[in-house]
């Protein structure tokens, strides 16, 4: 290392669980002011690494260096004093406490008297949002907002506990390029008054534009690292997965024939009762996928609930295959036709401590050929499993095994393979590939085009633009609650869907013109 | 994972069985862990008062297992602990802490008291029948409330099953102003037909003993319940709401609807619990009967795991712990045993804390 003092080492790191070596003899060192990229799939170990660095898990082996001293960290108390923040990519939040309440926690400014001083709280946060360019609203409860916006209270919490190591796990997965450009554009502020940044993302780009030096990881161990300029993309993208990857398939475009999926003037309010979703309508037809782009928060969550009978509709009409669903609950629109990819798979995708063969069947648990009379025998679920799982490459293919011990990417297959063997005519996939490794993500990606190919009807939300870009037949911009723009791949690019995304071009174009405005 | 399934399936399909296997051992050793540990601990309090433990724990042992008077005054008081233990595990499977158990299991302790004596002139074949359809239908009623109200407008079923254990309390004395004898607080005598026969009359040795077939249908109830839990659609759906409400709701399962029925379920069994003592002991409903069996199931429950299998189990030990509690009475006070009950309770609860952290490392 060029560095004689590292801002952190972490020497021969081993920490098993079970018969699994998490990190086999890692060692890493972060020079003082470096963003540092730590790459590779998910179950590589980068998360381990840094929830030991952290505090949240105590290795079995090795030893940890903060400023040349050797350090104990037994818990994440430990590391704040110690100046370590991390931005984990599950957001540590208290859903019903607001914004500064939730920066503030554990260092609250106090009145004279000693007491939570909440107007302290708030001036202290936003002062802090705004020197950092994090637009977030201090007074806001968590749970209303979206995920990119929690994102940045993430952040903001490292920074007011005086982080001078940040840890940020996937920070961009939420992000749109402009917001990105942000992001990178705060951490160079950061790098720049002496802060150390560790960086753990899938996307290599963004280490090639961002970070001075790299790590990447394979199965545990360290299987390479250096300064950036030694690590094109290439290398770093075959040492992290072990083998060449494959471009995704070019598309056989279908011409688009029958609607399978009609929106008509929605309108749907989010959980704080405000409208959401103004006057949206378009179709998605048989043999299409339409790909709605947006910054987190504009609308898309509520749109998808809605379309998937989790939330109402206060105005307008979803038609799933030819049937009007509007009023349906989620088990009427399974059987119009519907399959869902949901955004959050450990809230609504799965249950976590049920087996794989019991998640394999939720939402089809009454279906007459899933058991049998009154009853779902184990081993009819367990055999059905045995060939989906198979088929969908989850790893490891055990029907027994609960949910909770795959991996993200694995997780994300298994609720695929739900969904894509209902044979239904129209797909939901919300961010179907968020926080998935790069093996998952080219799977899946390859599913959601056979489903195309297979007459299907998709409509797929994200806010990975590559992902909008390479897989839609038509995209829409959604900004604000509204379609604001659309149009095909060919004839745009990230930047500009990005504009339209921030509201900084554009007018309603997916509403009609002159719709009234809805009140709830 | 819930200890249950891994006791229910030990050839679990491949993979880790090693992993798996383990796991499952050291989900069933946690609650054995506990009752050891807090038999020790009762050992200090005996020799605290001057009695040698080994000595006392030998003579309950002896007592509640060794002679086949014993044992079945054990297999009696485990009975209702059976009925109240399933029923709060129920209602833990369905993510709903059912504090109500004592009130369910005592209204449907009087719908079979006053079912076999108003309808005492019935045969056997039809009385008996209708005496535990009317203790599970009143039990049922009584759990399904909380539940409507939970699914309906919120309200906590931890505040609204201890409120309605209020209730139906004052509700039995009151029907008992027209029904009990004179200057007394125990009804009629039910038909005989609505006797549930001693157990004692099939096997000898536990002559004198008032375990009846109430037994057998306890454990009928607890196979029943596993096989619902596990093995079927309804099952299924009320485990995932459970685990994870919004899932659940993702899956197209109705968790207000679940939770009613859970909660019916759940009442339902625990009325079911009150025909031991109604039926099958006294042969009439009398004030106060229940005595603690509904809440003693909370703690039955939860060494239990929640598992039927495990329900009846720890009810088993409980029902031993209880009755030789009475029999070493005259040496160590009473209340050694309500210590030695809270004690397993509490370390029941920190073992399983404790065993959840080691398991988790072994993933």
């Amino acid at each position: 290392m060029p560095d004689p003092t590292p801002a952190v080492s972490l020497r021969h790191i081993t920490r098993r669980f079970g018969p699994v070596v998490a990190n086999d003899d890692v060692s890493l060192d972060l020079a003082p002011g470096d963003i540092h990229a730590l790459v590779g799939e998910n179950g590589a170990g980068k998360s381990t690494l840094m929830r030991i660095l952290y505090g949240l898990l105590q290795p079995d082996a090795g030893s940890i260096q903060v400023g040349g001293r050797t350090a104990r960290i037994r818990r994440p108390a430990d590391a704040m004093r110690l100046g370590l923040g991390m931005v984990h990519q599950h957001f540590m939040l208290v859903g019903p406490l607001t914004v500064a309440e939730n920066v503030t926690l554990g260092h609250e400014p106090r009145s004279a008297l000693g007491r939570y001083s909440r107007a302290a709280a708030e001036r202290a946060v936003a002062e802090l949002a705004a020197r950092h360019g994090l637009p977030v609203e201090p007074r806001a409860r968590i749970e209303t907002l979206s995920v990119g916006a929690q994102q940045r209270v993430e952040i903001l919490k490292a920074l007011y506990h005086g982080a001078r190591v940040l840890i940020l796990d996937e920070p961009t997965a939420v992000l749109t390029p402009q917001e990105v450009d942000e992001l990178f554009r705060v951490l160079r502020d950061l790098q720049a008054q002496g802060t150390t940044i560790v960086l753990i993302t899938h996307k290599l780009a963004e280490v090639t534009a961002l970070a001075q030096r790299v790590t990447v990881m394979r199965a545990g161990r360290v299987v390479g690292g250096g300064p950036i300029a030694e690590f094109p993309v290439e290398r770093m993208a075959e040492l992290m997965v072990g083998r060449p990857i494959p471009p995704l398939h070019a598309r056989a475009r279908h011409e688009a024939t029958t609607p399978l999926l009609e929106v008509r003037m929605l309108d749907v309010l989010d959980d704080r009762r405000l409208q959401a979703v103004r006057r949206v309508s378009f179709e998605v037809h048989a043999g299409e996928i339409v790909g709605l782009a947006g910054v987190e928060g504009n609308g898309q969550h509520e749109l998808v609930e809605c379309l998937a009978g989790l939330r109402a509709a206060q105005h307008g009409e979803v038609v799933i295959a030819g049937r009007i669903c509007t009023t349906l609950p989620a088990r009427g629109r399974f059987a119009a036709g519907l399959a869902h990819i949901p955004s959050d798979r450990l809230r609504r995708g799965l249950v976590a401590e049920m087996t794989l063969a019991e998640n394999l069947v939720l939402g089809r648990q009454r279906e007459p050929g899933v058991g049998r009379g009154p009853f779902l025998p184990r081993r009819a679920l367990d055999r059905r499993a045995d060939a989906v799982l198979a088929e969908y490459d989850v790893r490891p293919p055990e029907p027994g095994h609960r949910a909770r011990q795959l991996s993200g990417g694995n997780q994300q297959k298994l609720i695929a393979a739900r969904e894509l063997t209902r044979g239904a005519a129209v797909v939901l996939a919300a961010h179907p590939t968020r926080g998935v490794d790069l093996g998952a993500i080219a799977f899946l990606h390859q599913r959601l085009l056979r489903e195309r190919d297979a007459g299907r009807a998709v409509l797929l939300v994200s806010s990975e633009l590559t992902e909008i870009l390479a897989l839609s037949d038509r995209i829409f911009v959604m900004y604000e609650g509204r379609l604001v723009h659309e149009t095909r791949p060919a004839e745009t690019d990230e930047r500009t869907l990005g504009l339209y995304m921030t509201g900084r071009r554009g007018a309603a174009t997916g509403t009609p013109a002159g719709a009234p405005e809805a009140r709830p | 994972m819930s200890a249950g399934a891994a006791t229910c399936t030990p050839a679990a399909p491949a993979g880790a069985p090693r992993a798996d296997l383990l796991r499952g051992l050291l989900a069933g050793a946690a609650p054995v862990l506990a009752v050891a540990l807090s038999l020790a601990l009762g050992a200090i309090f005996i020799a605290a008062i001057g009695e040698d433990p080994l000595a006392i724990y030998a003579l309950m042992l002896r007592e509640s297992l060794g002679t086949g008077y014993g044992l079945g005054q054990t297999l009696f008081k485990a009975t209702p602990l059976i009925f109240t233990g399933l029923a709060v595990a129920l209602g833990f499977r369905a993510g709903l802490f059912n504090i109500g158990v004592e009130g369910q299991l005592y209204l449907g302790g009087l719908a079979a008291g006053l079912t076999g004596m108003a309808l005492a002139a019935l045969p056997g074949a039809a009385l008996l029948p209708l005496a535990l359809l009317a203790a599970a239908l009143a039990g049922a009623a009584w759990g399904a409330v909380p539940g409507a109200l939970k699914a309906r407008f919120g309200a906590h079923e931890v505040i609204n099953t201890i409120m309605l254990n209020f209730i139906a309390f004052a509700l039995a004395s009151f029907v008992g102003r027209f029904v009990f004898e004179p200057a007394t607080v125990r009804t009629a005598d039910v038909g005989r037909g609505a006797v549930i026969p001693r157990l004692d009359v099939l096997l000898p040795a536990l002559r004198g003993s008032p375990v009846n077939l109430s037994l057998l249908l306890a454990l009928l109830v607890a196979a029943l319940a596993a096989v619902l839990l596990f093995r079927t659609r309804l099952g299924y759906e009320l485990r995932a709401v459970g685990l994870n409400a919004p899932a659940a709701e993702f899956g197209g399962i109705s968790i207000g609807r679940t939770q009613v029925l859970a909660m019916a379920l759940s009442g339902a069994i625990a009325g079911l619990g009150g025909v031991n003592f109604v039926l099958g002991y006294k042969h009439y409903f009398e004030l106060g009967f229940s005595a603690g069996a509904g809440f003693l199931g909370i703690a039955v429950a939860l060494l239990g795991r929640n598992h039927p299998l495990g329900v009846v189990v720890a009810a088993l030990f409980f029902g031993a712990l209880s009755y030789g509690g009475l029999v070493i009475n005259q040496r160590v006070p009473k209340e050694l045993v309500e210590v030695l009950q809270a004690l397993v309770i509490l370390l029941a609860i920190s073992a399983q804390v404790l065993f959840e952290r080691l398991t988790r490392r072994l993933r």
